[in-house]
Formats: C-alpha cells, sequence, structure tokens
C-alpha cells in the first residue's frame, strides 16, 4: 500500500491562497486505509476548507485515485462545478492522474511516504522500496534494500548496537533479522552467496512497462 | 608495492597510525603530527569524514602526506561517493604514487553532523573492493571501458568488528572483504585480548587467512573509555580498565598532577602492542590515538616496537 501522510495545514491554505471555490478528490483505496483521503477525511476537509472562507462545490471519492481512464470518467462531476482548483487527498500518483485530466491546478493535501504493510489500522511499516530487482530469496525474506538504512546488500555495516540500527535505534539492524531468519529456515548456506552489487542502469526513471507492445 | 604490503608479506610486525583531515584547510597539526609519525610506522590511515562528521577529504591529507614522505592509506566509504566518484579518487590518488587503500561502508549522515547530506552507498565495503579488483584485473574502468595506461596496483585493505553478535555474520561479511580483494584487515579498537583470540580462533576455523592487525585505541579517561561503550558500536572496554582509569585519576587529583589517565592509558596500549606481539597474536597494530597522534612514538617504545628503516 502507498503510505500517506497529511501536510500541515498551513502549508495547504497557502497553496489555495486566492482561491474561492475548490473541489475535493479524495481516494478509496490506500488513502482511505490510511486516514488522508477516505470518507471522513473529505467531510473534515470540507468544513475545514469552509471556515477558511472557500466554497467547496464539489466532492468526489473514486474507487482508485491512480486509474486514469477511471478517474476521466469521475471527474466529469466536477467540470462544470465552477471549481478554480482542486484539492487531491491522495498519494502523489493520484493527484497527478487528476491533474491529467483537469486543467485547473490540483494542490496535494498529502505527503507520499512509502510503499508499506498496514500493521494495524493506524499504524505503518516501510516494506518495499520498490528497487526493480528483487533480493527476496536470497535474504529470508527481509528486504536489505528497505530495512536496512544504507541498503547494504552483502550483509550488515559495522554500525549495530545490541541488535538495533545506528540510524535509528528503533529499527532492528536487517542483517540481523536476515540473518536469524535464514537460520530458522534452515537456509544459512544463502548468507555466502555472491550477490551482484545493484547497478542503476535499468533504473533510471521515469520508468514505464507496456505489456501492449508487441514482442519482436 | 606498498610499504604496508611489503611490512607485512616479509613478517615484519607492521604498524599503521590513524589520522583525520582538518574541518577547515589548515593542514598544519596534521603535519606536524606527520614528522613525528615518520620513522614510527609504517602508513598512516587517512580517515573519510568518521563518524560522518565533515571534514577535508581523505585525498587532500594523503596527498599533503605522501609529499611528506609518509605512506598513507586513503580511506574510501560509500556514503558520499558513487563508483564513478570513488573510482577517480582512486585514480587519482594513484597519481600521487598512493597505492594502499581501505575500504568501508562509511557511517550514516543521520549520525554525523551534516545531516542533511543524502546518503549514497552506490556501493558498500565489499563493492568498493570487488570494483577495485575488477579494475585491476581488466585494465577497465567500472563501466569497463579501458583504462589509459591501465589500472593502478593497489594494497587493498577492510575492517572488521571482531565485537560483534552474532560473530558468524561478522565472519561471513569479512569473508566476503577477503574474496572481493581484501589482502589486509584492522580492526576496531580491541581492548580485551582474550575476547580477541577467541574471534581470530573462529575466523581461523572459518578458513579465512588474511592478515589482521589488530586495532588499538589510547584511552584519554573512564569518561571517554564510557562515552565509547555507551556510543561507539563494537567497542568493549572492559570494567577492569575503566577500574583502573578511575584510580589514575583519584590519584591525579590527591597528588594535584594532571594527566596520570592518559598516561596510563598509554601505558595499557603499549601493553596490548607488547602482549599481540609476544603472543603472535596478529601481524601487526593499527594505532587510532583520535587525535592524539603525537602519542604514537612514545606508545610503541613502551611497547618495545621499532619498524625496520
Amino acid at each position: 500500500m502507498i503510505i500517506t501522510q497529511k501536510k500541515p495545514a498551513e502549508e495547504l491554505l497557502a497553496m489555495l491562497e486566492g482561491v474561492t471555490k475548490v473541489a475535493i478528490v479524495g481516494c478509496g483505496q490506500c488513502a482511505s486505509a490510511c486516514q488522508t483521503g477516505g470518507e471522513k477525511e473529505i467531510a473534515e476537509m470540507k468544513t475545514f476548507l469552509e471556515e477558511h472562507g472557500m466554497e467547496v462545490v464539489g466532492t468526489v471519492l473514486p474507487d482508485e485515485c491512480c486509474h486514469k481512464l477511471l478517474m476521466k470518467r469521475e471527474l466529469k462531476a466536477l467540470k462544470d462545478s465552477g471549481a478554480e482548483a482542486i484539492v487531491g487527498m491522495s498519494c502523489g500518483d493520484g493527484v497527478q492522474t487528476v491533474a491529467d485530466n483537469m486543467l485547473i491546478p490540483v494542490y496535494p493535501a498529502n505527503n507520499t511516504m512509502f510503499l508499506g504493510q498496514v500493521e494495524r489500522v493506524g499504524m505503518f511499516n516501510e516494506y518495499c522500496h520498490m528497487c526493480g530487482d528483487c533480493v527476496l530469496g536470497s535474504t529470508g525474506g527481509v528486504c536489505p534494500i528497505t530495512k536496512c538504512a544504507k541498503s547494504l546488500v552483502n550483509g550488515p555495516c559495522g554500525g549495530q548496537k545490541n541488535g538495533k540500527c545506528e540510524v535509528n535505534p528503533e529499527n532492528d539492524c536487517a542483517w540481523i533479522l536476515i540473518y536469524k531468519r535464514l537460520e530458522a529456515l534452515g537456509q544459512l548456506d544463502k548468507l555466502g552467496q555472491t550477490r551482484p552489487d545493484k547497478g542503476y542502469a535499468g533504473v533510471a526513471y521515469p520508468r514505464h512497462i507496456n505489456l501492449r507492445e508487441k514482442k519482436s | 608495492m606498498s610499504v604496508l604490503q611489503k611490512a607485512i608479506e616479509s613478517g615484519e610486525f607492521a604498524v599503521t597510525a590513524e589520522m583525520a583531515p582538518p574541518k577547515g584547510t589548515d593542514f598544519s597539526e596534521q603535519l606536524a603530527a606527520a614528522r613525528l609519525l615518520e620513522g614510527k610506522v609504517h602508513a598512516v590511515n587517512v580517515t573519510d569524514m568518521q563518524s560522518a562528521c565533515l571534514k577535508a577529504s581523505s585525498l587532500g591529507l594523503c596527498v599533503h602526506l605522501k609529499q611528506a614522505g609518509l605512506e598513507p592509506i586513503l580511506q574510501i566509504t560509500g556514503r558520499d561517493r558513487s563508483r564513478m566518484a570513488i573510482m577517480g579518487d582512486v585514480l587519482s590518488a594513484a597519481s600521487f604514487g598512493i597505492d594502499t587503500v581501505l575500504a568501508l561502508t562509511g557511517d550514516h549522515p543521520a549520525v554525523g553532523d551534516c545531516k542533511d547530506s543524502k546518503p549514497v552507498y552506490d556501493l558498500d565495503s565489499v563493492g568498493i573492493l570487488r570494483m577495485l579488483s575488477n579494475m585491476e584485473a581488466s585494465g577497465a574502468d567500472c563501466g569497463g571501458n579501458p583504462l589509459s595506461g591501465g589500472a593502478p596496483r593497489l594494497f587493498k585493505g577492510a575492517a572488521v568488528t571482531p565485537v560483534y553478535d552474532p560473530r558468524p555474520l561478522q565472519i561471513n561479511k569479512l569473508r566476503q572483504k577477503v574474496e572481493a580483494g581484501a589482502r589486509y584487515i584492522q580492526t576496531q579498537g580491541v581492548f580485551d585480548l582474550e575476547q580477541l583470540e577467541g574471534f581470530l580462533e573462529d575466523v581461523a576455523k572459518a578458513g579465512i587467512n588474511v592478515p589482521i592487525m589488530a586495532g588499538i585505541i589510547p584511552l584519554k579517561s573512564a569518561g571517554m573509555a564510557r562515552f565509547m561503550n555507551e556510543n561507539v558500536p563494537g567497542i568493549a572496554v572492559p570494567e577492569e580498565m575503566l577500574a583502573r582509569l578511575d584510580a589514575a585519576a583519584a590519584e591525579g587529583k590527591e597528588k594535584g598532577v594532571k594527566g596520570l589517565p592518559a598516561k596510563l592509558g598509554m601505558e595499557m596500549a603499549a601493553q596490548m602492542i607488547a602482549e599481540i606481539r609476544g603472543k603472535k597474536l596478529c601481524p601487526g597494530v593499527h594505532i587510532m590515538a583520535i587525535g592524539a597522534e603525537k602519542n604514537v612514538p612514545a606508545i610503541l617504545d613502551m611497547a618495545g616496537v621499532h619498524i625496520l628503516p
């Protein structure tokens, strides 16, 4: 899931300076789970913007904000609303997909934080860096790219103290987690396997994938 | 050939010291210390923004030391430089005759004094060693393109932390460093020689054959030792040493004499060096005096270690 966090209210108000009529677009997927763009948050945002002198001329809560064709359909409701700007309550992908469909400013209400696990309601953990070259098969299913602050692929640095990371003592050392997990799985031999250093030639962004491309 | 390599391969007890570049442009203090170290150590490690605190670059002080007649060891971390930048620095270093390097992953900027700096870690210690080994083997750069005049020959080293739990994980990383081309190892500061001996036995049992130089940190006070115990990963100063430093401080206070704990720290360092050498625990030592490099010759004298001219 894409984990988002609300921006400070002042930051959003600064973006909206001079706007009198505004529309709100939430997201029924990740942002709803993150309590940053669901039904409740849209209602709270509407009240907040009205308190600050704006007229909210429309609200939309699509199933998912990152789907271009779906959003084209959903946003029709706002076409003749008179909105001068849209407050996007989704991830950065959603905000841009809204902007792809509307020629008025779309201002983000959230910061997009990471790809993460929902541990329980309201608790999120970063789990994947989308590096494009998954190593989980050799690391006992624990991601060193994400869970090691240095994204080390060849084992731990010397910066752990009592199994905790030098960067944030609340975090476990990823490589000790990997070691323990491989030990429990009877796969400690994988620790000795040499991994090629990650190259970055294949991850120049923005990337595109097109399953419809003809195979040559 | 690298002076350190020659010392290690000839079976001489190898001695290295360590120095940090200044936080600024005045290198005079470092050069004054260098003059005192001349003829006393085989080589001097130059740190690469240790503890992620900004200093002049390692390459700069290495060049100064080389020109002053010392043998510098270029420490290279992966923290601030991509593989291209690392290789570029190594080529520049080689052009000055700097042929000994030490590859480290590097402390994270989050623990340093320029916290907004981007952590790079394109390569870690193993990756740096592997890249440089490939360069030497192929005569080509990190993109596979030929280097004009071929690749420089380097004596490459790495670090290890003997006080580490789980130990097999640390030994596995050591193996990877050696397989990637490390020909010598320097340890984190050690204070308990029995612990070190146990670690070295496990390294031997793992079939890893590489010269491991024991890291020696002369303690300046019990406070410094306690601070390191609390804050520096891999440092474990035993209670017995803390008590002796406390007693030295108390004695100094009573007699109105300053510097007794630091003097004791030097004595304890010398004692460890002599024991390491006497028992043939390690083929050499690496002395990290942390700003007190001027004390290194006296420590070596006390330990009875004198390098061949």
